[in-house]
């Protein structure tokens, strides 16, 4: 047990850090650019340098590196110690071009990856729909083949960013004759048109992230397929399988406890910090053990896939503890703020510490963990029947 | 960066269940809980013979000179088995005295711990909650005078190492003048505790018993947790083992989800914090300005998860698991023990908090 790096491994951080001491901050004319500019100048020079866009081959805008999760680790954690924008985040660069690299047609590849990552065009995920949630495969927007192009009619829901976005990626039931799974096609169309209505969806922490999305003979060439016809689920279910990110989330998780902190040791109760208070202490310990077990599960997971092995079922439950301990922390600063928890969520001062209007928000936004992307109650299915082995409902139906 | 075990450790791992899957099956763990007589001599010596009396003593003592990791990943394995036992104050008197012993001490007794000639044990409770060498009011010197409570194997034990005033250790030899051992009605019949009075017992102090104390406190915390750790995860895969063979309504009641839930929950509880006493053992061994908090840390914590996870395992079980002849009973009252034993979670959590500075 070793928490070091080797000396291959040092080697190869120091190259990351001179790379970044010579890069960035940006300098001169460079450095008056706006932030999205700067950003996008860095990565393309961190790209060329080997930095980013690794798993990516070098004729779609990447650098092709051979997966190495030790070293990809290394570059998250000295861009972060740097402050400097690493991979372009967002659902195309995560999502929609692992995607295309498993499953794209050749032109799909050269003509979406490389603008892609760079941030020049902005993607949304249509999947979700009024009636299918959980049950993702039950949808029911139609894309029918008319000529050359796909014409699509329906509705998806909580598309996030859908009111940025340039293209969406969608699936679509196109064989309608054929079963619940294999009736859904992927599609890629624009978002420029005038079939597609976007309205946005206001949340309750009163910001409107994601919207509904109405199509009414909306359309997309008919190339624009990832994969054959009815084959959409199993091209949706493709995952990155290289230098996925073991401990970001824990990474995460541990930052908000040190903020949970510093708030409790600012905030006064009865005319103290909050932090001398016994039942704050006792909780914030106590939520500490699941930080610190889920930074440990981290490493172990990062260990075993450097050494190419299988972190076993423990991997299904990385989401989950993190939902779990956004609640607990959301609960405990709710504790801690007092009287401030009156006041809704956003950048309003009200006299008291600065950021106490960002964590009421926090409070709000820890239970969009718990509902998106898979809710809770999903993920202990998924745990109970794909890591324990216990059997499915046999009321419910799959198919 | 390597956070996962080598294969030597994983080997040793392995030995233990092997051996306690032969030598200790569900019913030999069953009989001894039921006996009068708590101490079985033939499963120990099995455990000595394997060197597991005193992992952590290097080999010029006798012992297998390995370090608190390899220690608690048999009280992992042992705490799995639920194997009943004097594991515990045993290798904590070992590391006392190889601590805080002078050579001689050392030469005298560790050789014997290690092979067995001598069963040892601590004697750190004083009731009332106070277990911290800090905490310990009982006079040292050249005689002990007083009582000690919660001693594990206290009325085995031939040699105990006391805790006294100002964090010191002494030891004292079983049949010493003045030295009576009473067992106590202890929940956990796989380790059973007793009472040690003392009346002008002669005692020897350890040379270097202040500056061990707190070490050896800590050295148990984290084999506290490691034994929680393997005692939640063995219960686990009970209540998994038994919600996938029993039917109701015509179907394996774990396709229920509201079981199938139960048990996620308990998993994520439980599997992602087996690098708690990992780290908490390696800190102890490497990172030696940490090691204090993070043995508190992970005990609090692990004992906390294996008590709500034998509750919930009851549960799991239905009747059957509210039964005396069920072994989660005795999962759940290791449990307890692992809980109260050195210190209840709220105690090392308020050390956590103050070890913070906060």
């Amino acid at each position: 047990m070793d928490l070091s790096y080797s000396a291959e491994y040092e080697a190869f951080r120091a190259e990351v850090k001179a790379f970044l001491a010579g890069h960035w901050p940006l300098r001169g004319d460079e450095a008056k650019l706006p932030g999205e500019k700067r950003a996008t100048l860095l990565r393309e020079r961190a790209i060329a340098a080997g930095f980013l866009a690794r798993r990516i081959p070098k004729k779609y805008g990447g650098s092709e590196q051979s997966a190495d999760v030790l070293k990809a680790q290394i570059i998250r954690d000295e861009f972060a110690r740097a402050r400097a924008p690493g991979e372009m985040a967002g659902i195309g660069p995560s999502m929609l071009v692992p995607t295309l690299l498993e499953k794209g047609s050749e032109w799909q590849k050269e003509k979406f990856i490389a603008p892609t990552i760079r941030g020049d065009i902005i993607w949304c995920q249509g999947y979700s729909e009024p009636g299918s949630g959980s049950d993702l495969a039950s949808l029911k927007t139609k894309a029918q083949l008319v000529g050359d192009e796909w014409v699509i009619n329906g509705q998806k829901i909580w598309t996030s960013g859908a009111h940025r976005a340039d293209y969406m990626f969608c699936l679509c039931r196109t064989e309608p004759e054929a079963q619940k799974h294999g009736g859904i096609s992927y599609l890629l169309l624009s978002m420029k048109q005038p079939g597609i209505e976007v309205r946005p969806l206001r949340q309750m922490t009163g910001a409107a992230d994601f919207n509904e999305v109405f199509f009414t003979d909306a359309r997309t060439p008919k190339d624009w397929i990832v994969g054959k016809r009815g084959e959409g689920w199993l091209v949706s279910r493709t995952t990155l399988k290289h230098e996925r990110n073991m401990i970001g989330d824990a990474q995460n998780a541990l930052a908000t406890f040190e903020a949970l902190v510093a708030l409790a040791k600012r905030a006064l109760k009865d005319g103290k910090p909050a932090i001398q208070d016994a039942s704050i202490r006792q909780r914030l310990v106590q939520l500490e053990g699941y930080v610190r077990a889920h930074q440990y599960s981290g490493y172990r997971q990062l260990t075993k896939a450097a050494k190419a092995q299988d972190p076993g079922r423990v991997q299904l439950m990385n989401k989950l503890t993190s939902t779990n301990i956004g609640q607990e922390v959301a609960k405990l600063a709710l504790d801690i703020l007092g009287d401030d928890g009156l006041y809704e969520p956003g950048e309003r001062q009200l006299g008291g510490p600065r950021d106490n209007a960002q964590w009421v928000g926090q409070f709000m936004w820890s239970l969009g963990s718990a509902v998106a992307g898979g809710t809770a109650n999903i993920q202990r299915n998924v745990i109970g029947e794909r890591g324990l082995g216990l059997p499915r409902d046999a009321a419910v139906q799959r198919s | 960066m390597n956070f996962d075990l080598s294969d030597e450790q994983e080997l040793l791992q392995e030995t233990v269940r092997q051996f306690a899957a032969n030598e200790c099956p569900p019913n030999r763990v069953r009989a001894i809980f039921d006996a009068e007589e708590g101490h079985d001599t033939e499963l120990w010596k099995g455990l000595v013979e394997l060197g597991l009396g005193a992992i952590a003593v290097p080999d010029e003592f006798g012992g297998a000179g390995q370090e608190l990791l390899e220690q608690a990943l048999v009280a992992e394995a042992l705490g799995a088995a639920a194997l009943p036992g004097p594991f515990l104050g045993h290798s904590l008197a070992g590391l006392a005295i190889l601590w805080g012993g002078s050579d001689t001490q050392k030469k005298t007794w560790l050789p014997k711990l290690a092979n067995g000639e001598l069963l040892g044990t601590v004697a750190f409770a004083e009731g009332d909650e106070r277990w911290q060498p800090n905490e310990w009011a009982l006079e040292g010197g050249t005689t002990l005078s007083g009582v000690k409570s919660a001693t594990p194997f206290g009325a085995h034990a031939d040699l105990v190492v006391v805790g006294t005033a100002g964090g010191e250790l002494a030891v004292v030899e079983r049949g010493a003048r003045g030295f009576a051992a009473q067992p106590l009605p202890g929940v956990d019949r796989t380790r059973r505790i007793a009472e040690l009075r003392f009346e002008n017992t002669p005692c020897e102090s350890l040379q270097n018993g202040r500056g061990a104390s707190a070490r050896v406190r800590d050295a148990g915390l984290v084999l506290l947790a490691a034994d929680a750790f393997g005692g939640a995860q063995r219960l686990l895969e009970m209540s998994v083992e038994y919600a996938k063979t029993r039917q109701q309504f015509g179907v394996t009641i774990g396709s229920f989800q509201g079981l199938k839930h139960q048990l996620a929950n308990l998993a994520v509880e439980i599997e992602p914090a087996r690098g708690l006493y990992w780290y908490a053992a390696h800190a102890f061994d490497h990172v030696r300005e940490e090691s204090e908090r993070t043995a508190a840390l992970a005990k609090a914590h692990l004992t906390h998860v294996y008590m709500q996870a034998a509750r919930d395992s009851v549960e799991a079980h239905g009747g059957i698991g509210f039964t005396w002849e069920c072994d989660v009973q005795i999962y759940f009252k290791r449990a307890m023990f692992d809980r109260a034993f050195l210190g209840t979670p709220a105690t090392h959590r308020e050390r956590a908090a103050a070890l913070a500075g906060w």
